[in-house]
């Protein structure tokens, strides 16, 4: 079980949130200006990355917002965590 | 190879079982391959056993970065079935079923494929007519299955809760017959045997770390143990898929999560069946040894650690005391993790990429080991021909940016 610090909540058990994926993929500004690959990748190619990741979740039973999570995907360990526009903040 | 048989075992019984020869040799990386296969899990030795037997390869190597089997081969709850909702799923595992049925004579090695039945646990009206579909559609394919109603499967299972009373009570459940479980580890050393008998090399501890690429084209590999000149290499390294791919300049659309799986004390014969349920989120075997094989849903976030959360084991292990109440004090004994690969429709990736003689075979995520003959069956195929055999053409990476993708969630949400 993780313990993630929710930048307004504080530090919760992982159950209260959901996991949202990798951070920094935002949705392009002008789809039909995409070919179908690069609306292929932006739908569904990942990084997914072994070590440090960025990563977003959302305190679903709790304040229910998004915020940025920096972890390692092997050893699970959180560096920091933020919100979306905000700066780094260690737990 | 020496041909294992009755006869075989009482005479190195006789010598006390001192004399049984390696099952494989130990192979050292030579200079150069007609092709690599990257990955000696369950998949990696299908392909190799099938390039070799049926594609006349001689030449060619399995580099495994650990000891084979060690991947999600040797960490899966093994259960083998053909049941998919969708005609192109359907037939690729439809046709792995098959090669499970003649696997351990072809391989002379007994892979201990049990056809016990699968029983897929329906809790409400919506999922008792999504399986009435899904059943209709494999008979429509010729894959045997069949609807059955809570009475019949208390009459097969009467330890399970059929009561009324339940949270979510049981309405009924599909049944495919032909379905089963395989003991793991014997399906990676049955395919290691075999290939190894037929000239391929199966290189332990040999890591891959970097893929060459000159002019859009496969020559070689980098790996642990030095380079390797190849023309050809088949990427089959489940949780590790984004790793090897992006070694290549690959992006692919995967995400590689823990799922955990659990075995308790052993106990005498009381479940000679499988029982999975979507709603609950459980699925159950018993092993020969007697032991409770019970597997848990992915964890939530992406991890390569092959550990997972505690919460998600308790939420499998509640499933289980749900349906069978009688399970509420047994103890577990082990747990363990693996690390799945992912894909956006819950079907595999396996065919040709945009680099020449690169070769993919993944996606498999929480349900591959059911596939593990058909997918080295077709990725043989694909490696030989540089094109894909008919089973795995519409498991292209393009079909994610063509849209046509297989959406077998529902037939795969508890996908093992
Ligand atoms: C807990 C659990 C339960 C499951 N239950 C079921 C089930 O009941 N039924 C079912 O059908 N499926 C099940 N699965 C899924 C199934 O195990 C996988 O889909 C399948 O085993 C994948 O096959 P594989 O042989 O390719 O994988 P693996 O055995 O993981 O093989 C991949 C190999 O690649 C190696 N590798 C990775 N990177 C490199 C590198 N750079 N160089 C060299 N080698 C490398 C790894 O070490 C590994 O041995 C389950 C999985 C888990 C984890
Ligand atoms: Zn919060």
């Amino acid at each position: 079980m993780l313990l993630i610090e929710c930048p307004w909540c504080g530090p919760r058990d992982e159950s209260e949130f959901a996991y949202g994926g990798e951070a920094d993929i935002s949705r392009p500004i002008d789809p039909d200006a995409l070919s179908d690959a690069e609306w292929a990748d932006y739908l569904f190619m990942r990084s997914n990355r072994k070590g440090e990741n960025r990563e977003i979740w959302n305190h679903q039973h709790g304040c229910r917002r998004w915020f940025v999570v920096e972890r390692d995907t092997v050893s699970y360990a959180i560096r920091a965590t933020f919100p979306m526009d905000g700066e780094g903040r260690s737990p | 190879m020496e041909k294992y048989s009755a006869l075989k075992l009482i005479r190195h019984a006789l010598g006390s079982n001192r004399k049984w020869p390696r099952a494989w040799r130990k192979a050292e990386p030579a200079a150069r391959y007609d092709a690599v296969v990257v990955g000696g899990g369950g998949h990696g030795l299908a392909t190799a056993y099938y390039l070799a037997s049926r594609h006349g390869m001689r030449n060619i190597a399995v580099l495994e970065k650990g000891w084979i089997g060690s991947g999600n081969t040797g960490r899966n709850t093994t259960i083998v079935r053909s049941n998919y909702l969708w005609t192109e799923a359907s037939l690729l595992y439809e046709k792995s079923l098959q090669l499970w049925e003649g696997l351990s004579r072809e391989l002379n090695y007994n892979v201990m494929f049990s056809q016990r039945g699968v029983y897929n646990l329906g809790h409400t009206l919506q999922e008792m007519r999504d399986i009435e579909r899904r059943v209709a559609a494999n008979r429509l394919n010729g894959i045997d299955a069949e609807v059955v109603a809570a009475e019949q499967i208390k009459a097969a299972i009467p330890i399970i809760n059929t009561s009324r009373h339940a949270r979510y009570p049981i309405l009924g459940a599909s049944l495919q017959r032909r379905a089963g479980v395989a003991r793991h580890d014997a399906v990676a050393w049955a395919f290691a045997r075999a290939a190894d008998a037929l000239g391929v090399d199966i290189i332990e501890q040999c890591e891959v770390r970097g893929i060459d690429c000159q002019g859009g084209r496969v020559v070689g590999l980098q790996t642990s143990r030095g380079p390797i000149a190849t023309g050809r290499v088949g990427l089959v390294a489940a949780g590790h898929a984004s790793v090897v791919a992006a070694m290549a300049g690959l992006r692919l659309p995967l995400e590689s999560h823990p799922l955990q799986a659990f075995v308790s004390e052993p106990l005498r014969p009381l479940l000679d069946t499988v029982v999975m349920s979507n709603a609950v989120h459980g699925y159950v075997s018993q092993s020969d040894k007697g032991e409770l094989v019970i597997g848990a849903g992915i964890d939530a976030y992406n991890g390569y650690g092959q550990r997972g959360s505690f919460h998600t084991i308790e939420h499998a292990m509640q499933a289980m005391v749900e349906l069978f109440p009688c399970f509420s004090r047994v103890r577990m004994l082990r747990l363990w993790g693996g690390i799945v690969d992912v894909s956006p429709d819950a079907c595999p990736i396996i065919g040709t990429t945009p680099v020449r003689g690169l070769y993919l075979n993944c996606g498999w995520g929480t349900g591959g080991f059911k596939a593990t003959p058909g997918s080295g069956w077709v990725l043989a195929h694909t490696m030989a021909h540089d094109a894909p055999h008919e089973l795995n053409a519409p498991f292209g990476l393009d079909r994610f940016s063509t849209g046509a993708l297989i959406d077998e969630h529902g037939a795969a949400a508890v996908a093992h």
